[in-house]
């Protein structure tokens, strides 16, 4: 007998969401900012020397106001703002997805087994999480950082732990929702395994809500570890990062605003267009609403 | 000869979304007369509810937009009446009991406070008076009046259908429009909420606009009858002309679908196929792709409305003025 | 009613006790030597050593652990290294300050929100919808000390409206108020909004405008309190976030409050200060958290019936 079957609709559900995000324009515009910040930050060695250019200081060019050399102006040590705030995207990037990458693997794994199992299990994870939960995560990473100092390995350290209890939660009740739904009990009947039932059916359906909610965690580490970097506790001098670039700029507030000012936008586009790819998938995910 | 309470005159309504333009009413007729219990009969999905919130003006738009035709409620002109006078109406002249009791009420909100919000919108009196005169009308549905103050997920589906009742006869309507009322309850509470409708009815001596795809309610309780396709009547009669002189071959199908209960071994025989995507109608007779005497001209001109007698008529390709008389061109006993 | 609450507050008392312990042995695997600390660089080692011995810097970790528990009970957080005083007396002095910045960033936050909320709901897809949804887009996605740098230099110092530092009077928590506010306002407002058209499709809207209840009221009467739900747990996440923003909108704008004394003791290595400034943050969350339960069942009966 032939096995081969046509789906009953010419395209998969992927396909579906993808269509509807296509659909979405501040999405788009969203995932066009997303994108061409990566290549900016990938390609970033090419235009310039990250010693020459980036680091080492220029005293006899400091203070310079956006001019035809230096789109942006330079910093109280002389060094293009420009340069700088494109090698920063490589910081905040860098940070940004290997913390929620490392706070989607322990938290998703966490969340996932508490609510398939349930019982004793899921009550101690859970308990667990409440203890995270209730420290407001800034305060926690400003702990750690205080604690053990501010290089990037702690700082990824830090707010990756704060971000665990999220994704745990989130997986936890979409795969509680799914537990119950009547094919899960089916294949259960059918005698599948826990670690079938699992990767096969539980983990996709529950997708949705954990790529939404990456998405806009990613954002909200890069605010987090710019805010950190702006009181002094994150990324430290002379490497180029917005928040503590922005700070920087605070003794020259009143005659070289741009100093501040310019970082500040990077930071702004990047949640932005963060945030408007994560709406945007949200409503593609549950077209339900919107 | 009274003036009819409700009359509907080639209404065609759309929904209009970014996947298509979907054909809810198709130039739908319907008239009510004072006293008169209507049935409106069909699937899912044949326009039935729209054509309800039509009358009382809540089609949600967007999407929906009112086309063509037009609704006279009670002399006035629903779609041209200011909002203003349309809520002085809405519950007042007409109320709507809606299909599923489970969701039509506000789960924050007491069920008495709910109810009383009817009296104090339309007769200008106190909390209070409201509240006496809510208690009066719980009893009346078969509610303990003390039982007033507690909230809707207290209640089951079928004492929530009953608030859901006494929420639209709180205005003493002169028109009830009631949206499959029973649909989403038990058989054995089913028909305890008809009996009880049945009784108000009376009582209040309103007219009733029954919407139904169940035979059996029509057959209890309605006067006159109308069977509704793809969002247009496609035939319309008494009690009696649509169940004993039945035209229309999807009547017929309706019938057919039932059970007999005298005769168990016969088969049934559903109408075949599935209703037609409202978004993309066949073209001529809308039924004619499940129709069992499609002929040639079916799907290329709408069929006329042939009237049997002065008050009941089919859409129907098959019938001219004389064999629509006689009947037998169907096959139905 | 009251036992619920009882079993929430006993529930706190072993989240806190992680916190605390958490908190605790990554303080105290920080380098630095508390005793010389508290000494200066002129102590002998001799003194260092007896200090810590007074200390009980040499007890196992746990053991200072529970002796730190047991001064909690009592209320006692410690002694700072810094001013030598007990660390309670240097937070409550600072507790007015981040409260009222708190307070005036939550007003502004919520008193605004809720409205543009409700309104872009009511008005979607509309102007004033796409208006209200990019504002709060911005909200959510500007850096507290960014716009507070900018409301500084503008309000401040160009226009010297507000002082530009202190916490003397009301004019002083202005600017820090919005800096810190509109962030939060934006997330309510988005939650809001997207509660409301939620709500507003729902039945039981259409069974009040068929009553012939105008449609402003529908949405005052049946709609709003219904939205609320997921408007107040979104509130009160704000309020942590509010609190860890605290700590930023103190530096900007040169306010005594909590925050600022968490980066001071940071940089001073005063170890039981931020643990006691971490503490009655996380104490302040856990306690809103519990109000917001609270609220919750006061909105809503099937919850009501469900705990009390």
């Amino acid at each position: 007998m032939n096995m081969k079957r046509k789906s009953p609709r010419k395209k998969g559900p992927i396909f579906e969401v993808a269509r509807r995000l296509a659909k979405n324009k501040s999405a788009m515009i969203g995932l066009a900012i997303v994108i061409l910040l990566i290549v900016v930050a990938v390609t970033a060695p090419l235009f310039y020397s990250y010693d020459e250019q980036i680091i080492k200081q220029n005293i006899g060019n400091r203070l310079q106001s956006p001019n035809a050399e230096n789109l942006l102006g330079t910093d109280a040590l002389g060094r293009d703002l420009l340069g700088r705030i494109i090698y920063g995207s490589r910081i905040s990037l860098y940070v940004g997805f290997t913390t929620v990458a490392f706070a989607f693997v322990v938290g998703g794994t966490l969340g996932a087994l508490g609510g398939y199992f349930g019982g004793i299990v899921d009550n101690i994870i859970m308990r667990f999480m409440d203890i995270f939960l209730a420290i407001p995560g800034t305060l926690f990473a400003i702990t750690i950082a205080a604690a053990l100092g501010s290089n990037i390995r702690n700082l990824i350290l830090a707010l990756a732990i704060s971000s665990v209890p999220g994704f745990a939660r989130i997986l936890r009740s979409s795969v509680i929702t799914v537990r119950e739904v009547e094919y899960i009990e089916a294949s259960r009947a059918i005698g599948a395994s826990d670690a079938r039932i699992i990767l096969n059916h539980v983990i996709p359906n529950a997708l949705a809500p954990v790529i939404v909610h990456t998405t806009l965690n990613v954002a909200t580490i890069i605010l987090t570890i710019a805010g950190l970097s702006f009181l002094g506790l994150g990324i430290s001098a002379p490497t180029p990062e917005w928040g503590a670039m922005l700070s920087d700029g605070r003794t020259y507030l009143k005659t070289h605003f741009y100093m501040s000012l310019f970082p500040g936008v990077a930071i702004i586009m990047t949640i932005l267009s963060l945030n408007l790819l994560g709406d945007g998938l949200r409503d593609a995910l549950d077209p339900r609403l919107k | 000869m009274d003036k009819p309470i409700l009359d509907i005159k080639n209404l065609v309504v759309e929904y209009r979304t970014d996947d298509g333009v979907v054909q809810a009413l198709n130039g739908l007729d319907l008239t009510i007369m004072p006293g008169e219990t209507h049935g409106l009969v069909g699937e899912t999905g044949a326009g039935k509810t729209t054509a309800g919130l039509g009358v009382l003006r809540l089609i949600a738009s967007p999407p929906g937009v009112v086309v063509d035709g037009t609704i006279i409620l009670d002399g006035k002109d629903v779609q041209q009446t200011t909002e203003k006078d349309m809520e002085s109406m809405r519950g007042y002249d007409v109320s709507m009991i809606f299909q599923d009791p489970m969701t039509s009420l506000n789960p924050v909100m007491t069920v008495q406070d709910q109810i009383a919000e009817v009296y104090e919108l339309h007769e200008n009196i106190s909390h209070d008076k409201a509240i006496e005169l809510t208690h009066a009308m719980l009893e009346l549905v078969g509610i303990p009046a003390e039982r007033g103050n507690e909230f809707p997920h207290q209640f089951s589906g079928g004492m929530k259908q009953r608030v859901v009742i006494a929420i639209a006869l709180a205005g003493n309507p002169k028109l009830l429009i009631a949206d499959e009322p029973t649909t989403a309850l038990d058989v054995t509470i089913q028909a305890q909420v008809l009996d009880m409708m049945k009784q108000l009815k009376k009582e209040y001596n309103m007219a009733m606009l029954m919407i139904t795809h169940d035979l059996g309610i029509v057959a209890d309780i309605c006067d006159r009858v109308s069977v509704i396709y793809a969002g247009r009547i496609v035939e319309q009669g008494s009690l009696e002309d649509i169940f004993d002189r039945t035209r229309h071959p999807y009547t017929e199908g309706l019938f057919n679908s039932l059970p007999n209960l005298t005769d168990r071994q016969q088969k049934l025989k559903p109408i075949k196929g599935l209703m037609p995507d409202p978004s993309n109608l066949p073209s001529g007779c809308t039924f004619h792709p499940r129709c069992n005497y499609v002929m040639d001209i079916c799907s290329k001109e709408n069929p006329p409305r042939v009237y049997r007698g002065e008050s009941h008529y089919a859409e129907c390709h098959l019938y001219n003025e004389e064999n629509i008389m006689k009947g037998g061109v169907i096959e139905r006993d | 009613m009251w036992k619920y609450i009882a079993k929430r507050l006993l529930y706190m008392i072993p989240v806190l006790l992680g916190v605390t312990l958490i908190v605790y042995i990554i303080m105290s695997v920080a380098p630095g030597d508390p005793a010389k600390a508290i000494l200066g660089d002129q102590a002998t080692p001799d003194a260092i050593e007896q200090l810590r011995e007074e200390l009980g810097l040499d007890d196992p970790l746990l053991v200072q652990y529970g002796r730190y528990v047991k001064g909690l009970v009592r209320g006692d957080l410690g002694i700072s290294y810094k001013s030598k005083g007990p660390v309670i007396d240097e937070i409550i002095a600072r507790v007015p300050t981040t409260l009222y910045l708190s307070l005036s960033a939550t007003i502004i936050a919520v008193v605004i929100a809720i409205p543009l909320g409700i309104l872009a709901a009511v008005k979607q897809n509309t102007f004033i919808d796409g208006l209200s949804m990019f504002i709060a887009l911005i909200g959510i996605s500007i850096p507290i000390f960014w716009l507070g740098l900018l409301l500084l230099v503008y309000f401040a110092q160009e226009l010297r409206w507000f002082p530009a530092s202190g916490a003397s009077s009301w004019k002083h928590f202005v600017l820090p108020g919005i800096a810190l506010g509109f962030h939060s306002m934006a997330s309510i407002a988005r939650i809001t909004r997207s509660s409301m058209l939620e709500v507003i499709r729902q039945d039981y809207i259409r069974t009040a405008r068929s009553k012939g209840m105008p449609y402003k009221q529908v949405i005052t009467k049946h709609a709003l309190p219904n939205a609320l739900i997921p408007t107040i747990t979104v509130t009160g996440l704000q309020i942590g976030a509010l609190l860890a923003g605290s700590v930023l909108t103190e530096s900007v704008f040169s306010l005594p409050g909590i925050g600022r004394l968490i980066i001071n003791s940071i940089q001073g290595r005063d170890i039981p200060v931020v643990l006691g400034c971490i503490l009655v943050f996380t104490l302040t969350f856990s306690i809103i958290n519990l109000l917001v339960d609270i609220l919750y069942a006061f909105v809503d009966p099937r919850i009501r019936a469900q705990y009390f």
